[in-house]
């Protein structure tokens, strides 16, 4: 199939009017890996970088982008979204974020994404080229958060771009999504005080209770990794009477440690007693949508476990933490030295990643970090670091032109490459803009 | 009474805020005037003077404002915090019930907001019923009660709701908390339960201006009965109380302006307002200000023609446009979301920060007091290490009446002994735990 693909992108520079390959010069070139190139040229082939440099000229028959004034960088890479498989949040039927279950390693969110949700025109607009589809496990099709789910199944990376999901995939099983059991804290406005207060239809859950609950969560957990092993075992031995199951086969790159598992934590408990349970089982670990890093800093950054961090903008966690404890935790990931990427964690403000990352800028991140955070380490965190994130020679051609810092919200962006592939920039927004300013 | 409280009130403030402040060296938004390089003088909570050289009064405190960026605190037009009660949605009209009742000064929020920049903030009922709850204006005066926090001179106001969220209780397979059905249940019915609240508050005006004109004639008469339902509608027939209305779609939005003209009131603030842009000229036609988010689309159906262009459509149609938050994190960056209106509509810097500051003081009426850096005004700034359309800014102080009320180097300085306390307050409870337990200190009490 790849071969198939190869070929027929290798075929297509004879066509007249082939696309994905063009020399874009006189732009700062932002190659993020990189110092930045001033007066610098990006050379893209068969919709691969194939130059990188000063003066670079292009190949007979290949187009010039003219790009003086202009920025070049790397798409940028949001690292869990819901992108694709959820329309609109308060419409149960256009929501395949949540499945029913505790344990669903066999579920493939890439195959509930919908190319033609409005959402990714939108999104691709601001230059984000690829996404994580995180499955959240809410049970019921609902929103995530809240649900009984542990393991939910197959996140897949994948371009936004592409007549169907299989065209748009770049990693189809790129992490096994899991919330990991945790003792919540109080919840919100009905979290303490006086039980009578609560809405009707509302409970609270005591701390024993909670704990309960998590203990034989951790419990049920273990088991089932440690029925996988058996499973797995048995298929190797040709155990009599085996017998092929879908939940257990797809857990069997996870236990051969080919497919991390991406642990939806929060507190420092639940990064504690994921990282203690990634060492036990010895599967590849990140750390999803942690809220803040605790003593966790030296261990992370001792295993090589990296982050996925949640976005900045967003309330502290504890009715006493420091105001800014939200914007400056990608700072604190990075001054621990423990790699990180960031991810929106929705799709209608997928397109808003890089601000997430200019606040991330402003408590303490440099602004080299909070670029990487959106593009290189997170191509690396998934497993593609060869491929995206940067603008390298023989990487893919995913990028973006600009006029200005992406991770200022004024920026513009004027051009978008996938792949090579010129990515159209209209969209619902933009359409609705024109429509409706002209109304007389 | 009250008179002799206040001036006692104001006195106390005067004193207080003696020593003149002088913020130097600072680019200063002033947001209507123009930006320059200059001063802001700060003398009895007012801003006294303004410019590029102003000359320190013998005692003023002095504020180094080298490199930072001075602009009017942000208002907020839509905002559910410091309140311990949202809605009263029993009932499709709950005018009687109020948001002044459920003040909470202690909420945490404020002082989030306040590091967000945020002074003053539109304290609105939330939108479970067509005629929602009454509404007030506070300063963010974090550590002040509830009372000292209320907006002294601006009008209260009103919320109505329209579209999903009060159809939501008349939905048979819908969420809802009540078990029986609450009319209405269409867009059809919001309209008809808006309709006949203002009938009753016609007749009940009617009733009370023929009691009075008896009363005046020196009749005999039996004034009416009291309706505390009815009273706020009535108010809002003769402009003393201002009417801010969550909406969604086109539809209703002319459905609530033709409302207004028919029983000949206002609508002050189309509130959310996010198809505002598909009748912008309607809604400038009718003075009518719209309060809008930047960016929140697809959450759910009457959400999902939601465009960002949605403020600078408005705004280029002659709509008074305001950027709100609805939300305790939102609006600790309503900044952040001002510059989204230069990348989606191309307004200008002056324009974007107008969103968040004169505009919503326009819509709230308190444009005289606040909302922008002049002369007269009350001394509300917020002071940033950036300029405040950068996402790489943060805030470095707020004044509000020219009191200091956030300072990020004495928030960080203060956090080892906050943190010491907490570690105290641990060990406490970890020694009162030991003392409860069975076999450990006085076994006063039986194990759970």
């Amino acid at each position: 199939m790849k071969t198939c693909i190869l070929a027929i992108a290798m075929s297509l520079p004879l066509l007249a009017g082939a696309d994905d390959s063009f020399l874009i010069r006189g732009a700062t070139v932002h190659p993020v890996t990189g110092p930045e190139i001033k007066d610098g040229s990006v050379l893209v082939r068969d919709g691969k970088i194939i130059g990188i440099g000063h003066n670079l000229s292009a190949p007979k028959g290949v187009r010039v982008i003219e790009a003086k004034g202009l920025h070049v960088y790397p798409g940028i890479i949001d690292s869990g979204t819901e992108l694709g498989v959820s329309e609109i949040g308060a419409i149960r039927e256009s929501v395949d974020t949540g499945e029913l279950g505790t344990f669903n390693p066999q579920l493939r969110s890439e195959i509930a994404i919908n190319p033609s949700s409005e959402h990714i025109p939108v999104t691709r607009a601001n230059g984000i080229t690829t996404v994580v589809v995180m499955p959240m496990g809410a049970g019921g099709g609902g929103r995530r958060g809240g649900g009984g789910g542990i393991i939910n199944g197959q996140a897949a990376l994948v371009h936004l771009d592409g007549w169907t999901w299989e065209e748009m995939e770049v990693q189809k099983s790129a992490a096994m999504a899991m919330r990991f059991p945790t003792i919540q804290s109080p919840f919100g406005r009905f979290g303490g005080g006086d039980p009578s207060e609560l809405p009707p239809g509302f409970t609270r859950t005591t701390f024993t209770d909670q704990k309960k609950t998590y203990e034989s969560q951790l419990r049920e957990l273990r088991e089932f990794f440690e029925e996988a092993r058996r499973y797995q075992k048995a298929k190797e031995t040709k155990a009599p009477g085996f017998k092929p199951d879908l939940k257990y086969e797809a857990m069997l790159p996870v236990l051969e440690g080919k497919v991390p598992v991406v642990a939806m934590g929060g507190h420092e408990r639940a990064i504690r007693d994921a990282v203690k349970f990634a060492d036990d089982e010895k599967v590849k670990l990140i750390i999803g949508e942690p809220r803040e890093l605790g003593k966790m800093g030296p261990e992370l950054k001792a295993k090589n476990i990296p982050a996925v961090l949640g976005p900045t903008l967003a309330l502290p966690e504890h009715e006493d933490d420091g105001y800014d404890s939200a914007y400056s935790l990608p700072a604190e990931f990075y001054k621990a030295g423990v790699k990180f990427a960031l991810g929106s964690f929705s799709n209608e403000f997928s397109r808003n990643l890089p601000y997430q990352a200019g606040t991330a800028v402003a408590f303490g991140l440099p602004k080299e970090e909070a670029l990487k955070a959106i593009t290189i380490n997170a191509a690396q965190i998934w497993g593609v670091g060869d491929k995206l994130g940067s603008l390298e020679e023989g990487k893919w051609a995913d990028l973006m032109v600009t006029d200005g810092d992406p991770l200022e919200t004024k920026t513009q962006v004027k051009q978008v490459f996938i792949k090579g592939k010129t990515v159209d920039l209209e969209n619902k927004h933009h359409r609705l803009y024109e429509k409706y300013l002209a109304r007389p | 009474m009250m008179k002799a409280f206040l001036t006692t009130l104001l006195a106390c403030a005067v004193s207080y805020a003696a020593a003149p402040i002088l913020i130097q060296n600072a680019t200063i938004l002033t947001v209507t005037k123009g930006t320059y390089k200059g001063s802001v003088l700060i003398r009895d909570g007012k801003i006294a003077e303004v410019g590029e050289k102003v000359t320190a009064p013998a005692g003023a405190t002095i504020v180094d404002g080298t490199g930072k960026y001075v602009m009017p605190g942000i208002i907020d037009c839509h905002s559910h915090i410091a309140s311990d009660a949202i809605n009263e949605g029993s009932v499709s009209v709950s005018s009687m019930v109020g948001i002044p009742d459920t003040i909470n000064p202690d909420d945490i929020d404020i002082y989030r907001a306040l590091a967000g920049g945020v002074t003053t903030a539109n304290i609105l009922h939330g939108s479970a019923n067509s005629i929602g709850g009454k509404t007030i204006v506070l300063k963010m005066r974090w550590g002040k009660d509830a009372h000292d926090m209320i907006f002294q001179g601006a009008l209260p106001g009103i919320k109505f709701a329209l579209g999903e969220n009060p159809k939501r209780a008349g939905n048979p397979t819908g969420q809802r908390i009540n078990a029986t059905l609450r009319y209405p249940a269409t867009r059809m019915g919001v309209e008809d339960v808006i309709r006949e609240a203002f009938q009753d508050a016609k007749i009940y005006q009617q009733e009370w201006k023929d009691y009075n004109a008896k009363v005046a004639r020196g009749e005999s008469a039996v004034p009416p009965r009291r309706d505390e339902r009815l009273e706020p509608l009535v108010e809002v027939l003769e402009g003393k109380r201002l009417v801010h209305a969550h909406c969604y779609r086109q539809d209703e939005i002319l459905m609530l302006l033709k409302v207004g003209d028919e029983f000949g009131f206002k609508i002050r603030t189309l509130q959310h307002v996010l198809e505002g842009y598909k009748v912008a000229k309607e809604i400038a036609d009718h003075g009518t200000g719209a309060s809008t988010f930047s960016d929140w689309w697809a959450y759910k159906l009457e959400a999902f023609d939601a465009i960002p262009y949605n403020a600078a459509i408005m705004t280029r149609k002659g709509v008074i446009v305001s950027l709100n938050s609805d939300d305790a994190q939102l609006m600790r960056h309503l900044n952040d979301e001002a510059a989204k209106t230069m990348k989606y509509g191309g307004l200008t810097e002056d324009e974007a920060l107008a969103l968040i500051t004169i505009n919503p003081a326009k819509q709230l009426m308190i444009d005289n007091k606040v909302g922008s850096i002049e002369v007269g005004k009350d001394a509300d700034l917020a002071i940033y290490d950036e300029h405040p359309l950068s996402n790489y800014a943060k805030v470095d102080k707020v004044f509000i009446d020219g009191e200091l009320y956030f300072d990020r180097d004495k928030d960080i300085a203060g956090r080892p002994a906050k943190e010491a306390d907490k570690e105290k307050l641990l060990e406490k409870e970890k020694q009162m735990e030991q003392q409860r337990r069975p076999n450990g200190g006085t076994n006063r009490r039986p194990a759970e």
